[in-house]
């Protein structure tokens, strides 16, 4: 039972992440400069790839940066200021790049160095602090994070990142890259949507029939513990079979390699939390409401559609939502089994020891989930807030 | 107008029910009271096939209540229980036009009886129709409870211990209204409670159950002064049977003819009000009062006195 | 002794005979495989494989165990209040990034073997048990931190003496969560040349040979059952159930 912290004069946040940045800008490179994709990087310090008064002014930003972090207690100038100084710095880091490409040279490789990494992250750490301290509202948290996506994609179709060493992957990549993106959400969302469709029913089969919970979310648990490349793998035998034997199922696409078993091994690990959820939050519905609306003369169809469902949604959302983000991550692994997706870009990254394409896999795959664990959150808070379910759920 | 016939409900080898028959009289208040386990919540629950019984049946207005599919059924009946269960996600209004939404009124006309039932029961429509439950006091959920059992006009309307969660001021006009409401809409009311008191206090006739077992049925009085058995007789209470007695007249029913310059009491006080307020000011009788507050009638404590027996 | 108890003792006795003497069970992963493939992994011992993956699992939840604990119990004092809504935040962002991109970030950083995957386990398994340290030290009931300080312990006796045990069934929850996970997300390691059963699986893979890929998945999935099933036993005795209302 913590009591807060009179307020310190010097934030000790703020303290914290100016002290690490100084010492990256210090001792850590600003970028890496590889004159191709094969050599070790070189070092480069701010003062050698930016013109005088660009690093001048950079480092004014950064500073400006520090003293609101130490001394500025409102969120809001706090926020401000850290999203201007991230701005700044992916400029900075843009023009560093510009600057050290030879004009029409497409085999230089420059990437961000530990410097910008550590101010990165640094600044990242204040406009988080900054926005949970604000507490916005489920709305605000969204629009928020669509303008920071429209803002970055903005910047990347106009091409100011061109020059980096990631974006440079991605031109070698580009057709590859959009058709692995869709695939990786086709993937990930089509398991969940076949696990909603079979797990609703078998959560609220569970929720009328209790002894069917124990031996139906035990199988379920003992399929969470087996590994994914090893159920990935267990499925491909019979699949492959199937397609052998049944020549529909092949005209279907249904291979031993490929999608089929990823998207099979995906379903059945989203299972779980689909049906044990669905129990949960069937179970926390309130019982007067529940008698309620069956002595008013519900059927029982009715109490489950309009009384039940309804107010279990809020934790089915949440069953919903470990379920999507757990997903995008595993749909990297199938790429292990030519399943496709972003991990192929990972896996190529890791074979090939070249740190931008595995980037250029692990960033989108981090947005989307980051990104769908915010849009699923505020809904589940908006649907909370409309109707305090919480009021009726059982004590 | 409701037959209740040897009703019994066991489960496996407990019975909880034990071959249950009484009559519920039209446009009256039955109140079945008991200690926790008597079995008078699974007997009420019987009437509206909530519980299915072992044994026996109820008939409605002369017909079995299982001649029709359940759900049907208590779309007829008003059920209002203990906490309510009003619907979190719905506002006041959406849950009071329930039953009429099911039953397929037209809209027009669910909008009127909402609107009608929120003024009965005190709650403003423009404040609260859109209101969601959880915005509301204990008092107020309670009303909305309530309102929304009558919202389809039952002939009956089956309550178990509605009243069980509120604090006693907000009880006490509970009960005030549900009397109110049963005289304007001559509702047949079945209403399961422990409480002795509230038993005497809104029941025409009262039940008494023990370990499944209808012990006695009757009026209020008569539990009084003929109880069947000794356990009726002390859970009506031994130490002040008197008084409870005198409760149950009002002065307007025991009024003699006459004038008195004694205190002036109202015809709706109860006899054991007239005495306390008689022995307070040492008088020896009371002018009986109406509500337009002409008296009708003197009442001395030697009258009193005799009304307080068998 | 009970069913569960029987099923327990069963399936170790199962697991331990499979890595000890592997070659005794061919005949039953034999069907599995074609063209002469050798139904039991020959590339390596098995028994090696399983000890080398547990003791990187308990290697990285060691220090994760250590790091989350003592910032969970930092955060919850007047020091530290202020990184607290900041750490939650950071928690349930750290909750949506895949283990498999942290692992594949780390590798051209620190190369590839066992420290990627040290690095990842270490970082994925953090969350679960800061998570349950936070709320385990929050839900001491007021009455007995106040009862506590009227007796005259001072801040850091009654972290040790009545915070930390009453968190502690949580605590353990957690870490038995984070283990758990671990095990199956360690297989994962063996892309990245980390020695364990993923090696097994991706052999399989690689050959489509079918009992490989079963032999690693079994084991690991049998280990983190056993493991799971030990540590709450474990649990139990060390921190009896307290119902704190």
């Amino acid at each position: 039972m913590a009591i807060t912290a009179p307020r310190q004069r010097v934030d000790r946040l703020g303290l914290l992440l100016t002290a690490a940045g100084a010492a990256a800008l210090i001792g850590l490179p600003f970028v890496v400069f590889k004159s191709n994709r094969i050599v070790p990087g070189e070092p480069r310090a701010l003062h050698e790839v930016l013109p005088l008064w660009a690093a001048l002014g950079f480092q004014a930003v950064l500073l400006g940066d520090a003293a609101v972090a130490l001394g500025v207690a409102d969120g809001r100038r706090r926020l401000a200021a850290a999203l201007a100084g991230i701005v700044v710095l992916a400029l900075a880091v843009a023009a560093a790049a510009n600057g050290l490409t030879p004009p029409g040279n497409k085999v230089v490789r420059i990437a961000p160095g530990g410097a910008s990494w550590v101010l990165l992250v640094s600044l990242g750490l204040m406009a988080t602090d900054a926005i949970t301290r604000l507490r916005p509202g489920p709305l605000a948290r969204v629009l928020l994070l669509a303008l920071t996506l429209v803002i970055a994609g903005a910047a990347l179709a106009i091409g100011t990142f061109d020059n980096l060493s990631v974006m440079r992957e991605y031109a070698v990549n580009a057709g590859r890259f959009r058709a692995e993106l869709l695939r990786h959400l086709w993937l990930a969302g089509g398991s969940l949507i076949a696990a909603l469709i079979v797990g609703l029913p078998l959560g609220i089969l569970c929720h009328r029939v209790p002894r069917l919970r124990p031996p139906l979310l035990g199988t379920l648990n003992v399929v969470q513990t087996i590994p994914a490349i090893a159920l990935f793998g267990i499925l491909m035998a019979p699949l492959g079979a199937l397609a052998a034997r049944v020549p529909a199922a092949a005209a279907l696409g249904i291979r031993g390699i490929g999608a089929a078993p990823a998207v099979v091994a995906l379903f059945l690990y989203s299972l779980l939390p689909i049906v044990a959820d669905t129990v949960v939050g069937l179970r926390r519905v309130s019982h007067e409401a529940v008698e309620a609306a069956l002595g008013m003369g519900m059927t029982d169809n009715q109490v489950l559609s309009r009384i039940e469902l309804p107010l279990a949604l809020p934790v089915i959302l949440t069953g919903i939502r470990v379920v999507l983000v757990q997903n995008i991550g595993m749909v990297t692994i199938a790429a292990l089994i030519g399943g496709g997706g972003l991990g192929t870009f990972v896996f190529q990254g890791i074979g090939q020891n070249a740190i931008d394409l595995v980037l250029l896999g692990a960033i989108p795959i981090v947005v989307l989930a980051f990104s769908a664990s915010v849009l699923l959150d505020a809904l589940i808070e908006a649907l909370d807030r409309t109707t305090s379910v919480s009021a009726g759920a059982r004590a | 107008m409701i037959r209740i016939e040897n009703l019994t409900k066991q489960y496996d080898a407990t019975t909880v029910v034990d071959d249950v028959s009484f009559d519920v009289e039209r446009n009256s208040i039955t109140v079945i009271v008991g200690t926790s386990g008597s079995g008078k919540s699974t007997l009420l629950r019987m009437i509206n096939r909530l519980v299915e019984p072992t044994s026996g049946r109820v008939l409605l207005d002369g017909a079995d209540t299982r001649s029709e599919p359940a759900h049907l059924l208590r779309r007829r009946i008003g059920y209002a229980i203990q906490g309510n269960g009003l619907f979190p996600h719905r506002t006041v209004a959406e849950n009071v036009a329930t039953v009429p939404r099911l039953l397929g009124w037209p809209e027009e006309r669910i909008r009127a009886r909402v609107t009608e039932l929120l003024e009965i029961f005190q709650l403003d429509p423009a404040l609260y129709a859109s209101a969601l439950p959880h915005q509301l006091s204990g008092g107020q959920q309670q009303r909305v409870g309530v309102a929304r059992a009558l919202a389809a006009e039952p002939a009956v309307l089956l309550m178990d211990e509605p009243f069980g969660a509120l604090d006693p001021i907000i009880r006490d006009k509970a009960q005030e209204d549900l009397l109110d409401i049963q005289r304007r809409f001559g509702t047949t009311v079945v209403f399961v409670t422990h409480d002795m008191d509230e038993a005497f206090r809104l029941g025409h006739r009262i039940a008494v159950m023990s370990q499944g077992r209808l012990l006695q049925y009757d009026r209020p009085a008569t539990l009084l002064t003929h109880p069947a058995d000794a356990f009726v007789a002390r859970m009506t209470g031994l130490s002040d049977r008197a008084l409870k007695l005198l409760a149950l007249t009002t002065a307007g029913e025991a009024a003699l003819p006459g004038s008195s310059d004694g205190p002036r009491v109202a015809s709706s006080a109860s006899l054991r009000e007239v005495l306390s307020e008689l022995l307070w000011r040492r008088a020896d009788s009371a002018l009986v009062s109406g509500e337009d507050g002409a008296p009708c009638g003197r009442l001395t404590v030697a009258a009193i006195l005799a009304r307080a027996h068998p | 002794m009970s069913f569960a108890n029987f099923l327990r003792l069963a399936a170790l006795a199962l697991l331990l005979t499979f890595l000890l003497s592997p070659q005794s069970f061919a005949p039953l992963f034999a069907p599995l495989t074609h063209y002469g493939a050798p139904p039991i992994y020959d590339q390596g011992n098995l028994l090696e494989l399983a000890l080398a993956q547990l003791a990187t699992v308990l290697c990285a939840a060691a220090a994760s165990t250590v790091v989350a604990v003592g910032l969970g119990i930092f955060v919850t004092r007047p020091a530290g209040a202020q990184f607290l809504p900041l750490s939650r935040t950071l928690v349930n962002i750290g909750q949506t990034f895949p283990p498999v991109a942290v692992l594949a970030v780390a590798v051209p950083l620190v190369g590839f073997g066992e420290k990627p995957t040290l690095i990842a386990l270490f970082a994925y398994g953090l969350l679960p048990i800061f998570e349950n340290t936070i709320a385990g030290l929050r839900s001491s009931p007021r009455a007995v931190l106040e009862a506590a300080s009227g007796m005259g312990m001072s801040a850091g006796q009654r972290l040790r003496r009545v915070e930390l045990p009453l968190a502690m069934p949580l605590i353990l929850e957690g870490i038995r969560l984070s283990l758990v996970i671990s095990v199956g997300t360690a297989t994962i390691g063996s892309t990245v040349a980390a020695k364990g059963l993923g090696e097994v699986i991706i052999a399989g893979l690689l050959s489509s040979n079918t009992a490989f890929i079963l032999q690693g998945g079994l084991v690991t999935g049998l280990m983190a059952v056993l493991l799971y099933d030990a540590l709450v036993a474990l649990e139990r005795r060390l921190a009896p159930a307290v119902p704190l209302d």
